[in-house]
This record gives structure tokens, sequence and C-alpha cells, in this order.
């Protein structure tokens, strides 16, 4: 086994593990028409929450209740603390009707992270589908801010129309930037639009890596996730230098509801973020 | 079988002097819980005395049946487990998590106080003392622990009794969960009925339960007693009404999530999560939040909940097991196969419940016998 790869002693939830902590909402930015983001900062004093790429909170709306989301911030800076959250359902569509000055409960953190350190002295090579960005923009902050230990980054991001591009004001900095490579791809192109148009998946084939030492990090819906996956393989990422951050129910984040299963897993504590190969059994299999 | 201890020689507390069981917990704090019979069954409940026991009372069960029967003698623990666990004890049914109130600058979060009263649960059988382990791993054995378990498990004093009788869908001799209580008890109790006596075997299995122990008026066993209580295990181990053959039993259940069988099951199972809810071991749990009229008061609560529900694996774009042979499989392989990796220990004690309390007889054993016979290897 690459010890490496192993998962890093990572932070724990400074609070009781069932309860919200109120944290006050400094700035919501609207990312596109249905996803947002909160700054927030704790109340009563500075107690930072200091967290590894690719973990996660529970969000808890007053009275509504509570949903994971990723932390979606920079981890190299205490303050604020950052979501990105698309309005689906019950909880999201009141948490998107916050306004500076509201509080939002919020525990945490959670999860296992981006395994960084498998990807010292490597390529690194980050696809993202859609809002699956919004996990893995800790891990490029973090990238960025130790860039002399990594070679070649590539970032190939991908939404549906340009419209749903999420964080554009990082994007438009990112593919500015020599030293990471950033390519932004939508399916349906509208007029203006001068990028790449195709699916995400079809980028990797050319994407600027070498395979026999790279580590590749996935995020995005489940199905982009597979395509991305084989589409690495085939390129010549092994399995165990690929990770993914899966989504499941979760009530709990703690282990304790049994929600977010996937055969002896629990997505909660021993995930989001998998090393590829030891999922890639489980995603064969319909309904797990 | 474990060689009689000779520094804790065998000791007998007579019929006469039980009550006396109760006058000594309750003298240390203790509420004792235990089996009664209300509605047609024998069920888990607060105890005054010994008169409130299921006295003369068995029960005959099978797939889908339950039922209780007279015995000729008046056996205080002359049946087996019925619907109820002492899970909901530990680990209640419902259970508040916090309450909120609004504020003039937000919100605030009241922590909940825990109510854990001192229970002595009376009548703990076998598979359930490893049930309660079980439950143990998995709120207490991990990364984080459920601190409200905890109080109440610390607070509670375990009387087992070792059966004397197997039920009809028990398989606890399949699942190395019993007959007789080897760990995790504070007392333990074999009830002797023979040529008209009647009595019970008590052994310590904690210093709190040698405590108890001394204070109740007890003699040493005669070797007829030790003999009767051998006995009535031997008797109960001979009668099991199921057998689960676990041998690779998580590699079995792995190999095989696209068996045919799966699709059978389905078409039986009505997804109505009784056996959940029965089962000792499981511990799925969902949250509802509440608020009142005004908006101003919020709570939030922890309720059992099932795999077999539709909402339980619901994300965005719908659930991920839309389909009830998922949820069955999910269940079966949980219990039986992917529990061992996550606890080093199946899911399972053969307690029967599950087999029981299905409306339409569905029995794991079969199922899991159905899928060995024709895996392929
Ligand atoms: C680790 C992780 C990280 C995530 N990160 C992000 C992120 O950064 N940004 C983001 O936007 N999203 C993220 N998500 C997804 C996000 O959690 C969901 O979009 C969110 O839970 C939707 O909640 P909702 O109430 O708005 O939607 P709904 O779909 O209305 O409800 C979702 C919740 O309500 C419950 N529910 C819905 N219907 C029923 C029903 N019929 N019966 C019972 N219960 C029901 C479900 O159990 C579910 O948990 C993440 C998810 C996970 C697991
Ligand atoms: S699965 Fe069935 S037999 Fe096994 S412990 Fe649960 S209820 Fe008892
Ligand atoms: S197996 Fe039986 S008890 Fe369990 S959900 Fe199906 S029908 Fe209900
Ligand atoms: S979210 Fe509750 S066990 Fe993982």
């Amino acid at each position: 086994m690459d010890p490496t790869i192993e998962s890093p002693a990572r932070p724990q939830p400074a609070t009781e593990p069932m309860l919200p902590d109120p944290w006050r909402v400094e700035r919501v930015h609207a990312e596109t028409a249905d996803t947002f983001s909160l700054e927030l900062t704790p109340v009563g004093g500075p107690r930072p929450l200091a967290f590894s790429p690719g973990q996660f909170n529970m969000l808890y709306v007053f009275g509504v209740g509570e949903v994971p989301i990723s932390i979606s911030g920079n981890p190299e800076i205490e303050s604020p603390l950052v979501h990105t959250t698309r309005i689906v359902g019950t909880v999201t569509r009141a948490m998107g009707k916050l306004k500076a000055g509201d509080l939002l409960g919020v525990r945490g953190p959670y999860g296992s992270g981006w395994p960084v350190d498998a990807a010292k002295g490597r390529d690194v090579v980050i696809v993202a589908g859609g809002l699956g960005l919004a996990p893995l923009r800790p891990l490029i902050h973090h990238l960025l801010a130790h860039r002399a230990d990594y070679r070649e980054i590539a970032l190939l991001y991908g939404t549906r129309t340009p419209q749903d591009r999420i964080f554009r004001a990082d994007l438009r900095r990112w593919t500015a930037r020599r030293d990471l490579q950033a390519q932004v791809t939508v399916d349906r192109a509208v007029s203006g639009w001068t990028g790449h148009v195709g699916v995400v998946t079809k980028l990797v084939a050319h994407a600027p890596f070498d395979p026999s030492n790279t580590v590749a990090f996935v995020c995005g819906p489940e199905v982009m996730m597979r395509f991305t996956l084989q589409e690495l393989q085939r390129r010549g990422v092994p399995p165990e230098r690929s990770h993914l951050s899966l989504e499941r129910n979760m009530k709990c984040a703690i282990g304790f509801c049994g929600h977010c299963q996937y055969g002896s897993m629990f997505v909660c504590k021993d995930g989001p973020v998998f090393r590829y190969d030891r999922v890639r059994s489980l995603m064969k299999v319909r309904e797990l | 079988m474990k060689p009689p201890d000779p520094c804790r020689p065998a000791t007998v507390l007579e019929r006469a002097d039980f009550p006396r069981l109760f006058e000594v917990l309750a003298g240390r704090g203790y509420q004792v819980v235990g089996p009664t019979v209300r509605d047609g069954a024998i069920v888990y409940d607060a105890l005054d005395g010994p008169e409130q026991l299921p006295a003369g009372w068995t029960d005959e069960q099978d797939g889908g049946t339950y039922r209780l029967k007279r015995r000729a003698d008046a056996a205080l623990f002359g049946y087996v487990v019925g619907p109820h666990s002492w899970k909901k004890f530990l680990f209640p049914p419902e259970q508040r998590v916090f309450r909120a109130h609004r504020t003039a600058d937000g919100f605030e979060v009241l922590p909940e106080e825990v109510a854990a009263p001192k229970l002595a649960f009376l009548g703990v059988r076998s598979c359930e003392l490893h049930a309660i382990a079980i439950q143990d791993r998995v709120f207490l054995g991990g990364r984080f622990v459920d601190a409200a378990y905890q109080l109440r498990r610390a607070n509670a004093f375990l009387i087992a009794v070792n059966c004397g009788q197997a039920g009809g869908t028990c398989f606890c001799a399949s699942m190395h969960t019993g007959p007789k209580a080897t760990t995790g008890y504070d007392l333990a109790l074999t009830e002797i009925l023979e040529n008209g006596r009647h009595a019970f075997l008590i052994e310590a299995g904690s210093a709190t339960g040698a405590e108890v122990l001394a204070e109740l008026p007890h003699h040493p066993a005669t070797a007829a007693d030790t003999t009767a209580a051998e006995a009535a295990t031997a008797r109960a181990t001979a009668h099991m009404g199921r057998s689960l053959d676990t041998r690779g039993i998580k590699d079995l259940l792995y190999r095989n999530p696209d068996h045919p069988r799966w699709k059978d099951v389905a078409d039986r199972c009505l997804s109505c999560a009784n056996c959940t809810m029965v089962c000792p071991t499981c511990f799925c749990s969902n949250v509802e939040d509440v608020t009142d009229l005004t908006g101003e008061h919020a709570e939030r609560w922890r309720k059992w909940d099932s795999c077999f529900t539709l909402s339980f694996s619901h994300v965005t774009g719908g659930a991920v097991r839309p389909t009830v042979k998922a949820r069955y499989r999910q269940w079966l392989t949980h219990k039986l196969a992917s529990w061992i990796d996550q606890f080093g220990t199946s899911g399972c004690v053969g307690c029967g419940r599950c087999i029981t309390w299905c409306p339409v007889a569905i029995d794991l054993t079969e199922e899991v016998r159905a899928i060995r016979e024709s895996s392929p290897a």
C-alpha cells in the first residue's frame, strides 16, 4: 500500500457533535441563478474552523433542517468560512433566503479530505463538473499556496452552460496563471462563448499531465465522475492515484444515522473523498 | 462449557426470596424494567414487583406468527424474546437532540439534558446481551461518542436470564450468541423448576452485581441444582427453531449483489420496515425539525429509521435505492456482511424477531440458504 495515500490526521469539530454552532452571514454572493456562496464568521469572538480541503460541514437553517455542504473557501486563511450551495429543495431554498447579518448553524468539519500529500512531487489533474468545483476549490487554493511542491497542475472544469459556471472571478485568475493549466468547457454554448464546447471528460485525453506520475482529484455528478475516471484510466492514471468525492443522504455526519452507507463504508466518515480503487467494485453495483 | 469456578461456588436464590431482588434494586435507586404481558405479547416495561412478570406464560413463534400460551408451571421466564428489545431504553425510538429559540439577533441552540434514569434490566437473554454489546460498538466505539447513549448505558444494571428453552425462530446457537449468558451482565439467573422446587441459580458478573447478590438471601447450590441449570441450557441449544450457516457469509453476500433471489424476496417483501424496528441491533435514525406556530421555537428530534423506506437513501435527483430489491439486499448484506467490516462483528444475534414479526414470514435464514445453494463459487 502506498503510505502517502493514507488519510492524514484530520481536523475535528470543536463543539458537541450533534449541536450546531451559530455563525453570522457576513456576505452573500450570487454565483449563478440558483447557486450562492455564504461567507460566515463565528458569533461571539474568533473561533476559526480549521479544515482540510474536501471536508464538509452540516449547515442548520433555524427551524427548517440541516444539510451537508462542502467547505468551498480558502483553507489557508482563518476567516471567513465559505460555503457554496445550489437551491434544490427545502433546506437549500431556505438557506438561499439568508441575508447578511442572519445566523446559520454550523457543525463540523466532517469527513475525509483530498489527500494532498499523495500529490507532492507529481502532476495533478483536477476534474470538476458543475457544483463539483465547490469542494475542489479549497484544494486548488492549497496547491497554489504550496505551488513548489507540485509539478504540472491541470484544472478541467465543465458546466452545462456558461451561465452555470461558479467562482467566475477565480476562474479568470486561474486561467490567466501560467503555473496552472485551467480549461473550462460547456455542454451547450451560447453566443459570445469562445471557449471549449463539449463534456468535460473529453478534455482529459489532451490535458497536460504525465499519466505515469499524476494524481487525479474528481468531483461532480456521479455519471460525470464514472466517465472521467474511465478516461483517466485510459490515459494511464492508476485507480490508486485517482480520488473522487461521493454524495449520499446524510442525517448525522458522525456515523450514527446509517443513511450514508455505501457497501461497508460510511460516506460521512470514511469519505466523502475516496481513493478510486477502494470503491471501484462498489461503483459497478446498481442501486447500492 | 466453562467449569464451575471453585472460588465462586454456584449460588441459589429461592423463588420465595425473589421479591427481595426488587427491594434491593429499589434500595440502590434502580427502577426495574422487564418482561410483562400486554396486548397478547410479552413486552418490556417498568415493573413494580415480580407479580407483573409473565408467570406461567410461554410463547409460540414461527415465521409471521406469535402466540401466548399457558404453561403447566409457574415459571417466571419460561418464554423467549418478544417484539420489544432493550434498545428502546438505551436508544429511545424518539429523542430530542436540541431546542432552539429565536433571539434579537438570530437564534440560540440549547443543549439537551439527557434523562438517564438508573434502570435495572431484568431478564436480558444472551442474544440480547450480545445485541447491546453490538450497539455499544456503534455508539461508543468509533471516532464520535453518543453521549446520551453512553449515559443511559452507564446507568443500566443488566440481569441476564439463561434460556431454558428456545423459540421457533431462534438461532443464537448458530450465531454463537447464546443460549447461555457468558459475558456482559451484572447478574445472571438460571431458572430451576424441578420436582416442585422453584429457584434460581444466580451468578455475579460484575462488582456491582456481586454487591447486589451479597444483599440477597442466598445459599450454595447443590449438585442437583447445577445439573438442572446445565440441562436447561442443553435443552435450549438442542431446540433452536432455525439455523444459519455462517461460514464465509461475508464473501458469499459480497459476491452476490446480482443473485436472482433478491428479486424473488423483493416480490414478497412489503417494505414495511417491521424487521428493522424489532431488530435489537438496527441503529439507523432520521432527524426531524419542528417549529411551533409562532416560528420562535424550534426542536430537532432523532427518530428510529429504516433502510426499507424510500426516503432513506434520498439525494437530490431521487432515491439511491428505489427498488425493494435493493433495499432488502442492503438490509441483509449490512446485517450479515458489511457489519463485520464496519464493527468487527455480525449485526445479527439470531434472536429471530425479524422472522416472527414479518407479516409475510420472510426468513433471513431461508434467504441466505437459497443464495448459498445457488451461488456461483
Ligand atoms: C458530503 C456532501 C457535500 C455536499 N456539498 C454540497 C455543496 O457544497 N453544495 C451544494 O449545493 N450541495 C452539496 N451537497 C448536496 C446537498 O447536501 C443537498 O443538495 C441538500 O441536502 C439538499 O437539501 P434540500 O433540503 O434543499 O433538498 P431536498 O432534496 O428537498 O431534501 C434533501 C434532504 O431532505 C430529505 N428528504 C427529501 N425528501 C424527503 C422525503 N420525501 N422524506 C424524507 N426525507 C426527505 C432527504 O433525506 C435529504 O437529506 C453535498 C452533499 C454531501 C453528502
Ligand atoms: S436480523 Fe433478525 S434475527 Fe438477527 S438480530 Fe436482527 S431481528 Fe434478530
Ligand atoms: S422483510 Fe418482512 S418485516 Fe422486513 S420490510 Fe420486508 S415485509 Fe416488512
Ligand atoms: S451521515 Fe449519518 S452515518 Fe453517515
